[in-house]
């Protein structure tokens, strides 16, 4: 690793084991399905065999009458429970179209999953069964399933709306307008390519569970469940279901994973809530893998029009996008805004001063609805740009490296203002893309490749990259608000030192795999000069915690992070008081290191944080005016958003009679500056570039015309085993970000964002010898094989 | 259908319980003795996070009958420990970053030791296959296998 950093860490920067690991791997963890409810009622749901139909009737009357049935209810029976509809915390435009969206169907259902009877029965299984004894009279109306015949309003979903579309939302750069167009006419060359951004289930490991535990004399409710984001839950639970905020406490337990698909406001939830308050009971639910396929949101789905043009040198001189996004049947928490976090994007890491027009259309469709699935938006964008930019160089008939170093937005001219108004802290993608092009051996493969792909070659090889930017962080809050998006941007933080010198840290985000305890101790230890050993970090109870924005769209490190090293500091700045009170001097004639103060060129008066930390809990003998207790929170708003870059590298073998693909190599460089604990940040990328490799070469939630989706178990839904994908070569540079104290970037998702165009373009660099130039997602064997033989006709 | 009296020794405790017929392992073994270590994350077989040993040999717990067990002896996550030191595996998987979230671990973790116990030094590749049966959303594999690789030279 280069470390072009010169912080003086000895904490940050080493790789530590997890502190989490334990109890996750003798099976002490709780998860929120492993929690002991005595009296708890379970929570089944009936759900809709349907995409789109009216409801005409519904007998419960044997449900009721089942063994173990406490309650049956219908969707209008639960009506007056709500005092609002489910929330959408992304109004995207003053005029978007939203449907209200409640937590069982009324009256109509607008996809197969959508939910209609509750049944609550004293065991799981007897509320189970009791769902096959429910009768529900349908009348089917046609199923809308394809985003772009969506848009001719032949058959219109939310027949209130008028329309089936959402939304348009437009970035155009006003100051140039024209020049887009302009651009285009003098345009030395040009692409315009379609891309599909297929739908894909999360499937998170641990499906979704839920328990509410009510206190009905107390009056307050607990709610567990497995989310991301225990806070802003809490939140919109409140005003959902009309409870004042203050009586509500959300848990989220361990959590198994989530991806983004942990990143919302379920129906379950709600359901839970209401019915536990209605019964004074506890009331459960989990959720059964095929319900998580249907009931739990959807990624990625768009369809992507990109153009570029470009001079005679291969220098981009505009970018065009269009985008039909599927917001499936409704608007989850924030369905509207992901392929707006992808707007930005469509001029990947390349240097377009302004030339730049994006519009999306948001559609409504009979699936399920999408929402935030990790990259959120910036994959898709990531996808578009660098497949583009690889038919580009096929068009220039030059080499797609080259042409990425021609258009690489330099280091010298970060921090960057782009044509959007946003700014760049720091990158050198050059620097990433040299670096991989070593790992993959570049120069190499291409004259293996000369040698290998002649004509009537059985196995063809291929060498794929993806240079990419990552905006992520989520964000200033004044940024937030310029997009509309419904909350801050901040994260908190509280670093609280015990009368012992034990520390607590406090933080907002709500990890799910991360290993936040691990590196908010890292970060606490560091700035404190405390052992990590003394430090315990709280999180994921908004009784505990209860200030925080959780964790989604790579922010916990950036924002959250943060946010605690702040409040170390605030900690540090009181403690320096209490110092210089002991030893009679002016704070400023202190210096702090390794948990000790001491004077200024006389290393032998200090007094060490201990004595500090118990004499701030004596009070005994504090500066005047100083409260006791050594305690601080501080609530961090970013002032950009962090952007992480890197370049990946695919090398693989296409079979063209079978169209099996092997993959040889994968090289990830990814710069997600300062890195806290390099085994995570490492992690982080295996578990990333896996799951892009996924969308590209194995996974697809697929519908019949009908709307019944035909991918509801793992066993049709190809989630990667071991045995179907590589390993992974990982490499870092370190460009320091800017903007925060720590230097640090997010990476969470950076895997994703760079994965799936890496290997879709290795793949058509593999074909591209035997006319293939498109192929689309995932690269099945079939489809492989599908795109050889329609090039070979159309020659 | 009436009620079926089972023996089953779990984690060198013997346990006789009351079951239903249709009672899977799974289910027996978290909802009747609390050991929620073993997790479900399917309802197809396909996941490999309810992996539990049965006579010595990991299966998915989703697909024995409690009765089917009956006699048997089982070893789940929870049993895994000595004297408060984690099995090989366990340590393994800590020392190489061989989980995230969790979730898959104490099925991934027990097919794992199956796995060294039919093959002592396998290769990438056999680990790989031999893993097939558990998924993981978060690693990637990477780590899981390095850390199976690991445990196989201590």
């Amino acid at each position: 690793m280069t470390m072009t950093d010169n912080r003086q860490n000895t904490v940050i920067g080493t790789r530590q084991l997890r502190r989490e690991d334990p109890a996750l791997l003798t099976g002490e963890a709780k998860f929120t399905n492993d929690l002991n409810l005595p009296g708890a009622l379970h929570l089944s749901i009936l759900r809709s065999p349907h995409a789109h139909a009216k409801i005409v009737s519904i007998n419960t009357a044997a449900a009721k009458a089942s063994p173990g049935v406490v309650a049956v209810y219908t969707g209008a029976e639960l009506q007056s429970q709500w005092a609002g509809p489910m929330p959408c915390a992304w109004p995207v435009t003053a005029d978007m179209k939203n449907p209200p969206h409640f937590p069982l169907a009324a009256s109509k259902v607008c996809y197969v999953g959508d939910g209609v009877v509750a049944v609550l029965a004293t065991s799981e299984s007897a509320s189970r069964d009791a769902l096959d004894l429910i009768e529900v009279q349908y009348t089917v109306l046609k199923a809308v399933v394809d985003v772009e015949d969506a848009l001719s309003d032949a058959n219109i979903i939310h027949e209130d709306l008028g329309t089936n579309k959402s939304y348009t939302w437009n970035l155009k750069i006003e100051a140039t307008e024209g020049c887009v167009e302009e651009a285009f006419q003098n345009a030395a060359f040009k692409v315009s390519e379609r891309y599909v951004q297929q739908r894909l289930l999360p499937m998170a490991m641990e499906p979704r569970a839920v328990a509410a535990v009510p206190q009905p004399f107390g009056g307050d409710i607990t709610l567990y469940s497995s989310t991301q984001i225990p806070h802003i839950l809490k939140v919109m639970a409140a005003l959902t279901l009309g409870i004042p905020e203050q009586q509500v406490r959300v848990i989220a337990p361990s959590v198994g994973g989530g991806f983004g698909s942990k990143l919302d406001v379920y129906a379950e939830e709600l359901l839970c809530m209401a019915l536990a308050r209605k019964h004074a009971l506890p009331v459960r639910w989990v959720e059964e893998r095929s319900e998580n396929s249907m009931a739990t949101i959807h990624g990625r789905g768009q369809v992507q029009y990109v153009e570029l043009a470009a001079d005679k040198s291969g220098k981009l001189t505009a970018v065009r996008v269009r985008i039909k996004a599927d917001m499936g049947a409704y608007l989850q928490l924030v369905t509207p805004g992901v392929p707006i976090l992808g707007a930005f994007l469509y001029a990947g890491v390349y240097d377009i001063p302004h030339a730049y027009d994006f519009s999306c259309d948001g559609i409504f469709t009979t699936l399920t609805p999408t929402d935030a699935y990790r990259g959120a938006g910036r994959p898709e964008a990531t996808y578009a740009i660098e497949s583009a930019m690889d038919a580009l160089a096929r068009e220039m008939k030059i080499d797609p490296l080259e042409l990425r170093k021609r258009n690489f937005i330099q280091k010298e001219q970060f921090p960057y203002t782009a044509f959007s108004g946003l700014t760049y802290d720091s990158g050198d993608h050059l620097q990433a893309a040299e670096k991989a092009a070593g790992l993959a051996d570049y120069v190499g493969i291409r004259a293996q490749q000369a040698k290998q792909n002649v004509p009537g070659a059985k196995k063809r090889l291929g060498i794929g990259m993806s240079s990419y930017f990552e905006m992520c962080g989520l964000a200033p809050s004044r940024v937030l608000a310029s997009l509309n998006y419904g909350a801050g941007g901040w994260e908190a933080a509280t670093v609280r030192v015990l009368p012992t010198c034990k520390v607590q840290v406090v933080t907002g985000t709500s990890p799910h795999g991360q290993g936040h305890e691990t590196s908010w101790a890292m970060i606490a230890s560091e700035k404190l000069g405390i052992p990590q050993e003394d430090i315990d970090v709280l999180h994921s109870d908004t009784a505990i915690s209860p200030l925080g924005l959780d964790t989604y769209g790579s922010r916990s490190l950036p924002v959250g992070g943060v946010a605690i090293a702040g409040a170390c500091d605030k900690v540090i700045d009181k403690a320096r008081l209490i110092a210089a009170h002991q030893l009679e001097c002016s704070a400023d004639d202190l210096e702090f290191a390794g948990g000790v103060f001491s004077v200024k060129g006389s290393p032998d008066r200090a007094v060490p944080m201990a004595a500090i930390a118990f004499a701030a809990f004596t009070a005994h003998n504090l500066p005047d005016g100083l409260e006791p207790n050594l305690e601080a929170q501080y609530t961090y708003d970013p002032p950009n958003f962090s952007w992480p870059f890197g370049t990946h590298m695919c090398v693989l073998e296409v079979d063209t009679e079978t169209g099996q693909i092997e993959i040889l190599k994968y090289v990830a460089v990814d710069d997600c500056g300062v890195q806290i604990n390099p085994l995570i940040v490492e992690g982080q990328v295996h578990g990333g570039v896996i799951q892009g490799l996924a969308q590209a070469l194995f996974e697809e939630a697929v519908y019949d015309t009908d709307g019944n989706l035909k991918t509801t178990t793992l066993a049709e839904y190809l989630v990667p085993a071991a045995s179907d994908v590589p390993s992974i070569t990982t490499a870092h540079t370190v460009t320091p970000s800017p903007t925060n104290q720590l230097g640090v970037k997010g990476i969470g998702e950076a895997g994703t964002i760079g994965a799936a165009s890496t290997v879709i373009n290795a793949v058509v660099d593999a074909l591209s010898g035997v006319g293939v130039t498109y192929m689309p997602m995932p690269a099945s064997p079939q489809n492989v094989w599908r795109a050889i033989q329609s090039a070979a006709q159309a020659k | 259908m009436v009620d079926i009296t089972v023996s089953i020794t779990v984690n060198g405790t013997r346990q006789e319980k009351s079951v239903e017929p249709r009672t899977l392992l799974v289910h027996f073994l978290r909802d009747q003795l609390q050991l929620t270590g073993t997790n479900i994350g399917c309802d197809t077989s396909s996941c490999g996070a309810c992996t539990v040993h049965l006579n010595g040999e990991a299966v998915k717990s989703c697909t024995v009958l409690a009765v089917q067990a009956d006699g048997g002896t089982v070893t789940t996550i929870e049993g895994l420990s000595k004297d408060g030191v984690m099995h090989p595996m366990q340590q393994a998987f800590m020392e190489n970053h061989g989980l995230q979230c969790g979730y898959c671990t104490p099925g991934m973790v027990m097919a794992s030791i199956g796995l060294l116990n039919e093959n002592p030094n396998p290769t990438e590749e056999e680990v790989r296959l031999g893993l097939e049966g558990n998924l993981c959303r978060c690693t990637g594999y990477h780590n899981i296998v390095k850390s199976v690789l690991a445990a196989a030279k201590k």
